[in-house]
């Protein structure tokens, strides 16, 4: 359904991305997406507007489809653009590598495009989703036109200035913006209408370029093979085009400058008309330089910046042209890396631009050119490292290639700045506010903007920093608003009002670093008034005193839970922030404050929006200032991250990054090729549960259950002699331990206070109820804060217990499994996570010989994300080796080591052959070693032991290989590790072959049905009828059966999991998988954050989904075929319960009921019909007779 | 020729025969359905507002759920154009039904607050509904509440909902209160236009391997309706409410016998859901069937026949009946 939705030219407060993504919608016929942080917000809000109609400036609504990749969404560009269609995708980092080699065709057949991009680092000795110009640099010999915009406005303007210049020049654009600081800051612009978008475009270029379409009608071939004979020709035929480009975006520009008032130039000069030193420079560092320009011209020096928006073609004219006479020195600042090159890549470009310029004596003498990098990663560029640039420049000797904003202390090419320097103006209000992730302060932010930036007159800016947790992560807003348009894309250093949402941060950072003299500190507190003082760490009493800050206190916590939003402190926060920070008077700011409720929440019912109604009458009366004392008096301050018992990195490079510190860390405190220890979490303290388990250890069956489920192994067991038990602290709980050929061993179940996350999952999983009191079980949810010290002590105590001897313990039980040691531990995954207990489970059975494959995604940033990494080691050193290549590539970069450690391991047979006579009985025991037990694994290493210390004797090359690659002798456990948007997406052809390829690698899929790292986007595994991003109507198609599809190579161990509906089928099937000397593929279900629903009842929806059917159980055992057996075994029974039962319980279906109850109704029938129609396919593969063996042999 | 045709809330029937409210009423088809087989009329499932309450305030918790904590999942769900969580999606409901049926359709409404009741009996009377019933249940489980306090609850609600709307309200009870003659009376005072007798509850069961609580409601059974015949019996001529039986009404046995203690109409929910909508065409043959064999002319003549004031033995409502039942049993055992 069509709906005719004109856009007016109007006022908005928006974010990069959803400036860009308004135009590229309007102007597109079809938009092929893929998510990719920091872009995938673009396609999503097309994805939403499409499904609301939106339409576009030909009033039609886009065609928005989602592709497996951001190389499947290229191509189906492609395919697009040559039928004729206006097309768009929105991308980023390894996405637009992805993009590449279409971009190349697109180019070379001159096709009108524009890929829009939020510039972002590459995956390089370590992934970062922050900004940079990496990505955008690697696309930059495509042919591709590049312009750069650094600003949200201009990621609006500069969007719709490349639409009408590829349809003008048939030169295709990538239009980019940094991306989180662009993409992701709000700000108040003006949005372009539909009128000025009409005007803008010609319409003859859009005719024209559909009449150049593919038609059988009027057919040609495109595409075709060309020999030495004509393509150098060919390829050099494009050239006037691109000659031609730089002055039809000048055109463009112009008619643009005329509709809306707003100039751009394609070189643009700004600073003093005879400026000596000059920036020049792109993307928002640019707002930066200029801004720091004009305030150095302020104080008498002649300094300017060149800001380049079209970077390709090169407007080699246009820069020379702009560049002032009196120039004599010019520092190039890349946002890039390009190690090896004489220089990055716009340095270049310059350089070659005024070194031909002089040649022919257009310019009369070269200037001093120096190049700089800077911003890599998001790493922030201020106005004190413009000013050391221009100083720079001013040096007899200005340093080239140099970087600014860090410490290089190994090839010593950073400059040094000033901290103290700023140029922030006076009349402006800058606030920073500390919350968590779920408090909602970032999203009453927001709103805070769009109420200053659309009520007042003011102008308004907000940009937030988060941390790399998806359970108790730590939000930073920063906003500024003031009479003038805010250009200054760069964090507050200086700011007039601080709020903290979380009285416990004040122990853990210097939340009052930021304040000015005479700033505004407000404090969410438990403690009042009066009492409050006590209570503050002695820096922030110092800062108090010494800065002379107002400090205003409410129990926003109290009045949340009052007004039935537990925990939700935001709108109380947001009021009483607008209540004395004057930005509006407070009967205004309250009204305002109540629209945006109104409209943020208004369609999610009335109950919210009177909760919060009540939250924000609730506010002012509970808000009070403190009167402070003359002096500090704490004796207590600010924590440190981590023990004093810590390893040195740890204590002297992770701890930093802890405690917020990792900007001022040097380059030689960081490994130079992304090397870093395992086994790091354990010293990060996060404190972040408000309840803990406690144990009942006289109701406790011992089951172990609760060990298995824990996502974060913060709750263990251990049985050890009760001689153990001597200096144990008072509160230690043990009891007689339940396994009868253990005698008089004792069981402790202790949980580590300070890394749990108290989700409740080990509760919910509990059997053991007492008989006395239903509600009382062997584990209950208790308030942290009176166990923290004894359990802290308990926690300490446990560890060093001894562990329990796996050899004498039955790895096939649950109840055994739970003394097994995790090796991935204390991850920052979301509290309750679904996926994790699978890895920690891997880590308990396989840790110590297992090396681990992870593709990107949610696996990848809790397992590997700085400051600390869960995998681990244990006593002996041993653990899980974790390394993360890319998205695409997991299951053969797996497969690469699986094929490395054969070879090795063959090149190591074939040299102890050679050996023989120096090794004797050792070098047929080591060639004959049976290693198909554990305890087969632990005699081979004891013998391998052996063969390193009898070739240290020998004194020959033979030896000295052999020594390297002796431990390829023990076996290894290869383990390919992703989520569902890899497996049966992105990775899947990769997947496919490696399964194919029969060699020994185990896979295992985390399937939570969604794109979850990236915000929960639809992946082939979503279900039909769930709702997620790109399929906001419900998805239409049924889920991928991954299972069956691998099932059908016949030679691929292949089983369906779920640890809620049972932890025994779960352990089976990992030690099956192992065990098979083959591929295997485990798709394990694990619910998620993405599901809509308390995820205590994960365990509870596993099995729900089972019972119904939407998740069979069942094992398909190539070895069983060779036994003359159906190596299929479905190992749950057929569906008890309607699907319905278990999904609408989810939000991701009931929102779908809610919002659309037919479509709801006709999809839910579907997917019933798909569950029965699964079944049946399912019982007849299982009853199928096996095959007699020697024929399965044949 | 029988006449089945009866008055209930002020509103001509075609047949005393009711089709209560339950999911079944969720589907058009199924109220074209129950028409087609006689219905006299048809109360439509509640629109609860205590239900509306809880999937707002889910719907706002798991969308915003771990929304904006991480840089790379701002949130988790697209933000759709709009949710159907208040009345419209019901107030569109009985518009529709309106549309389709030519019997009277009944709105019920089952709230949680005052000015939940009356906004959306408001909108239930806009939409077109013919009556409205108040489906009450309250479980006054603080033991600081007297009787006096429930039954002033109850009373408070129908004049308010009495005073904001102009079409006919019905109130369905449970029949845990302790002088519910003078509570029926009350109400009835207070203005409501019908009783509805009585209502059925989810109630919790045990779990004894998970010892746990679990709400059970099972299909009534015809046994259910002797509670029912003894109030509707009591009640009938005191008060001038309709009266309405619902609970064990599965054949026309129990449909006769309701007519009979004086309820102007049957109501019918479990033996629709087990044997089907076509059940009801049946029930109406049988009762026709019966006022044939027995020479009734109408149902109107047989209303109240055997209520409390028309029966030759009052006390058999009273408490001789417990002892003559105890007598009478302890005779067939001889």
């Amino acid at each position: 359904m069509a709906t005719e939705m004109s856009w007016k030219q109007t006022s908005v407060t928006v974010d990069g991305n959803e400036a860009a993504a308004r135009v590229a919608y309007k102007l597109s016929d079809v938009i092929a997406i893929y998510p990719i942080t920091p872009s995938s917000t673009m396609g999503e809000w097309a994805d939403q507007w499409a499904a609301q109609g939106v339409c576009s400036l030909w009033s039609t609504v886009p065609t928005v489809i989602e592709m497996q990749s951001e190389g499947g969404a290229a191509g189906a560009l492609h395919g697009a653009l040559q039928t004729g269609a206006l097309a768009t995708t929105f991308t980023a980092s390894q996405g637009l590598l992805l993009m590449i080699p279409n971009m190349y065709k697109i180019a070379g057949e001159l096709t009108p495009a524009v890929f829009h991009v939020a510039a972002r680092s590459l995956a390089t000795q370590a992934l970062s989703i922050f900004g940079d110009h990496s990505d955008v640099m690697a696309a930059r010999a495509t042919g591709f036109a590049m312009l750069a915009s650094s600003s949200v406005q201009e990621a609006g303007d500069l969007a719709a200035i490349a639409h009408a210049a590829t349809l003008a020049s048939r030169v295709p654009f990538l239009h980019f913006f940094d991306g989180f600081r662009t993409s992701h800051e709000v700000a108040r612009i003006e949005a372009l209408g539909d009128d000025v978008l009409r005007a803008l475009i010609d319409e003859r270029t859009v005719l024209a370029h559909r009449a150049r379409a593919l038609s059988p009608e009027h057919p040609v071939v495109r595409g075709t093979a060309q020999n030495p004979d004509i393509y150098f020709q060919a390829r050099e035929a494009a050239n006037a085009y691109y000659f031609r480009c730089p002055d039809v975006v000048q055109a463009v520009m112009r008619r643009f400058a005329a509709l809306t008032g707003r100039r751009y130039e394609l070189v643009d000069y700004v600073g003093s008309a005879k400026a000596e030193r000059v920036v020049i420079v792109m993307g928002s560092g640019a707002e930066t330089a200029a801004e720091t320009a004009a305030a150095l011209n302020l104080a008498g020096e002649r300094v300017g910046v060149l800001k380049i928006s079209l970077f390709r073609p090169f407007p080699a004219a246009a820069l020379l042209a702009a560049l002032p006479r009196t120039t004599q020195a010019i520092a190039v600042l890349d946002r890039t890396k390009e190690p090896g090159s004489a220089g990055e890549p716009l340095y270049l470009d310059v350089v070659a631009a005024l070194t031909e310029a002089v040649a022919a004596g257009e310019l009369s003498a070269m200037p001093r050119v120096i190049g700089g990098r800077y911003g890599l990663s998001s790493k922030e560029f201020t106005p004190a490292m413009v000013k050391a640039v221009f100083d720079e420049l001013a040096a007899p000797r200005p340093r080239n290639h140099f970087t600014i904003g860090i410490d290089d202390d190994v090839t010593f090419t950073s400059l040094a700045w000033d901290p103290g320097f700023s140029i922030e103006s006076a009349d402006a209000v800058r606030a920073v506010f500390y919350g968590l992730g779920a408090d909602g302060t970032v999203g009453a932010n927001k709103n805070s903007i769009k109420i200053i930036g659309e009520e007042t007159a003011a102008f308004a800016q907000g940009y937030f920093v988060y941390d790399s947790k998806k359970s108790g992560s730590v939000t930073v807003s920063h906003l500024r608003f003031g009479p003038r348009p805010i250009r200054a894309p760069y964090l507050i250093t200086r700011a007039t009002f601080v709020a903290c949402h979380q009285f416990s941060f004040l122990e853990r950072f210097d939340v009052l670093e930021a304040a000015e003299p005479g700033a505004v500190f407000l404090l969410n507190s438990p403690y009042d008034p009066e009492h409050v003082w006590d209570r503050l760490p002695r820096t922030v009493q110092e800062q108090l005193i010494a800065k002379r800050l107002r400090f205003f206190v409410i129990d926003g916590s109290r009045v949340a839970r009052e007004a039935g939003m537990a925990g939700r402190v935001n709108t109380i926060m947001q009021t009483c922030f607008f209540a004395i920070s004057g930005v509006l008077p407070a009967t205004e700011a309250v009204a305002a404050i109540k629209r945006a409720i109104e409209k943020t929440y208004g369609r999610r019912g009335d109950t919210v929006v009177r909760r919060n109604f009540a939250a924000v009458d609730a506010a002012l009366d509970q808000l009070f200032e403190v009167k402070m004392p003359q002096a500090a008096s704490a004796t207590s301050d600010i924590r440190p991250a981590v023990a004093a018992s810590a390893p040195d990195f740890v204590r002297d490079v992770t701890a930093r990054i802890i405690a917020g510190r990792g900007d001022r860390l040097p380059v030689s405190a960081l490994p130079a090729d992304g090397t870093y220890p395992s086994g790091t979490t354990r010293w990060e303290k996060r404190n972040i549960a408000l309840e803990i388990p406690a144990w009942d250890e006289a109701l406790c069956i011992q089951c172990g259950k609760c060990v298995l489920v824990c996502p974060h192994a913060v709750i263990r067991a251990k049985v050890y002699e009760p001689a153990a038990l001597a200096g144990a602290p008072a509160a230690f709980k043990s009891a007689s331990a339940k396994w009868r050929e253990l005698g008089d061993a004792r069981y402790t179940l202790q949980v580590s206070p300070e890394d749990c996350t108290g989700c409740g999952l080990c509760v919910e999983i509990c059997p053991a109820k007492s008989k006395s009191e239903a509600k009382h079980k062997a584990i209950d949810m208790t308030p942290v804060r009176p166990l923290h010290d004894a359990e802290v002590a308990n926690w300490d105590f446990f560890l060093a217990l001894p562990t329990i001897d796996r050899a004498s313990l039955n790895a096939s039980l649950v109840k055994d499994v739970q003394l097994f040691e995790p090796l991935f531990e204390f991850s920052g995954a979301c509290a309750g996570c679904g996926e994790t207990p699978y890895l920690k489970l891997l880590s308990q059975l396989f840790g110590d010989r297992a090396l681990v494959a992870n593709a990107t995604g949610c696996s990848s940033i809790y397992g590997g994300s700085q400051p600390t990494t869960p995998w681990t080691t244990n006593a002996a050193g041993r653990g899980p080796a974790w390394a993360n290549s890319l998205f695409e590539d997991n299951a053969e970069f797996g497969l690469g080591m699986r094929v490395a450690l054969d070879r090795q391991s063959a090149y190591a047979r074939e040299l102890i052959a050679r050996l023989d006579g120096a090794l004797t009985e050792l070098g047929p025991a080591l060639l004959e070693a049976d290693q198909s037990t554990e305890a087969g694994i632990a005699v081979q290493r004891e013998r391998v032991a052996a063969l390193k210390r009898r070739l240290a004797e020998i004194d020959s090359p033979v030896a000295s290989e052999l020594a390297s690659v002796a431990d390829s002798l023990v076996k290894k456990s290869v383990w390919i590790v992703g989520g569902d948007g890899w497996a049966y997406d992105i990775g899947f052809g990769g997947l496919d072959h490696v399964l194919a390829s029969g060699r020994n690698v185990n896979v295992l899929v985390l399937d939570t049905e969604v794109y979850s790292n990236t915000g929960g986007q639809a992946s082939k595994s979503t279900p039909r009828g769930a709702v997620a991003k790109f399929a906001a109507g419900g998805k239409t198609a049924a889920k991928k059966d991954l299972a069956l599809m691998a099932m059908t190579y016949g030679h691929v161990y292949v089983a369906r999991v779920a640890m809620g509906a049972s932890d025994a089928h779960v352990l089976r099937v990992l030690r099956e998988a192992e065990a098979y000397d083959g591929p295997s593929l485990v798709i394990a279900y694990s619910h998620c954050i993405a599901h809509g629903y308390d995820l205590r009842h994960g365990l509870d929806q596993q099995k729900a989904a089972v019972l119904s059917g939407h998740w069979p159980l069942l094992r398909f055992d190539p070895r069983l075929a060779h036994e003359g057996k159906n190596p299929m075994q479905l190992d749950s029974k057929a569906p008890s319960v309607p699907l319905q039962s278990y999904a609408y319980n989810e939000t991701r279906y009931t929102m779908l009921v809610q919002s659309d109850a037919e479509a709801a109704r006709r999809l839910l029938d579907l997917a019933q019909a798909d569950v029965a129609a699964r079944w049946r396919l399912y019982e007849y593969l299982a009853a199928m007779p096996g095959t007699p063996a020697e024929t399965a042999h044949d | 020729m029988i006449d089945l045709s009866t008055r209930y809330l002020g509103l001509p029937l075609t047949s005393p025969l009711v089709a209560s409210a339950s999911p079944l009423c969720e589907s058009l088809d199924n109220l074209r359905a129950m028409e087609d087989a006689g219905a006299g009329a048809v109360v439509l499932h509640s629109l609860f507002e205590e239900q509306i309450d809880v999937d707002s305030s889910h719907l706002d918790r798991y969308l915003t759920h771990g929304a904006e904590s991480s840089p790379e999942a701002l949130n988790y769900f697209p933000d759709l154009a709009g949710y159907n969580l208040g009345p419209d999606g019901y107030v569109e409901h009985v518009r529709r039904a309106k549309e389709a049926l030519a019997i009277p359709v009944i709105g019920s409404l089952n709230g949680v607050s005052t000015g939940g009741w009356i906004e959306f009996a408001k909108k239930i009377e806009q939409a077109g509904a013919d009556a409205l019933e108040l489906n009450v249940y309250y479980v006054p489980t603080d033991p600081a509440l007297t009787g006096v306090q429930v039954e002033q609850m109850y009373t408070d609600l129908v004049r308010d909902v009495k005073a904001s709307v102009r079409i006919p309200v019905a109130v369905k009870l449970g029949h845990a209160f302790t002088a519910l003659a003078n509570f029926a009376r009350h109400l009835d005072v207070t203005g409501a236009d019908g009783l509805v007798l009585f209502n059925r509850f989810y109630l919790p069961d045990f779990d004894l391997e998970r010892l746990e609580v679990t709400p059970r409601l099972t299909l009534s059974s015809p046994y259910e309706i002797l509670v029912r015949l003894h109030w509707v019996a009591i009640l009938y001529g005191h008060i001038k409410a309709d009266l309405a039986v619902t609970g064990g009404v599965h054949g026309s046995s129990q449909v006769l016998k309701a007519m009979m203690a004086g309820a102007r109409v049957a109501m019918m929910t479990s033996a629709l859901i087990q044997h089907g909508i076509a059940h009801l065409a049946r029930v109406r043959a049988d009762v026709v069937e019966w006022m044939e064999t027995h020479e009734y002319a109408s149902i109107n003549q047989m209303q109240g026949s055997m209520s409390y004031r028309s029966v030759a033995e009052p006390a058999a409502f009273e408490r001789a009946n417990y002892m003559k039942v105890l007598s009478s049993y302890a005779l067939r055992r001889r």
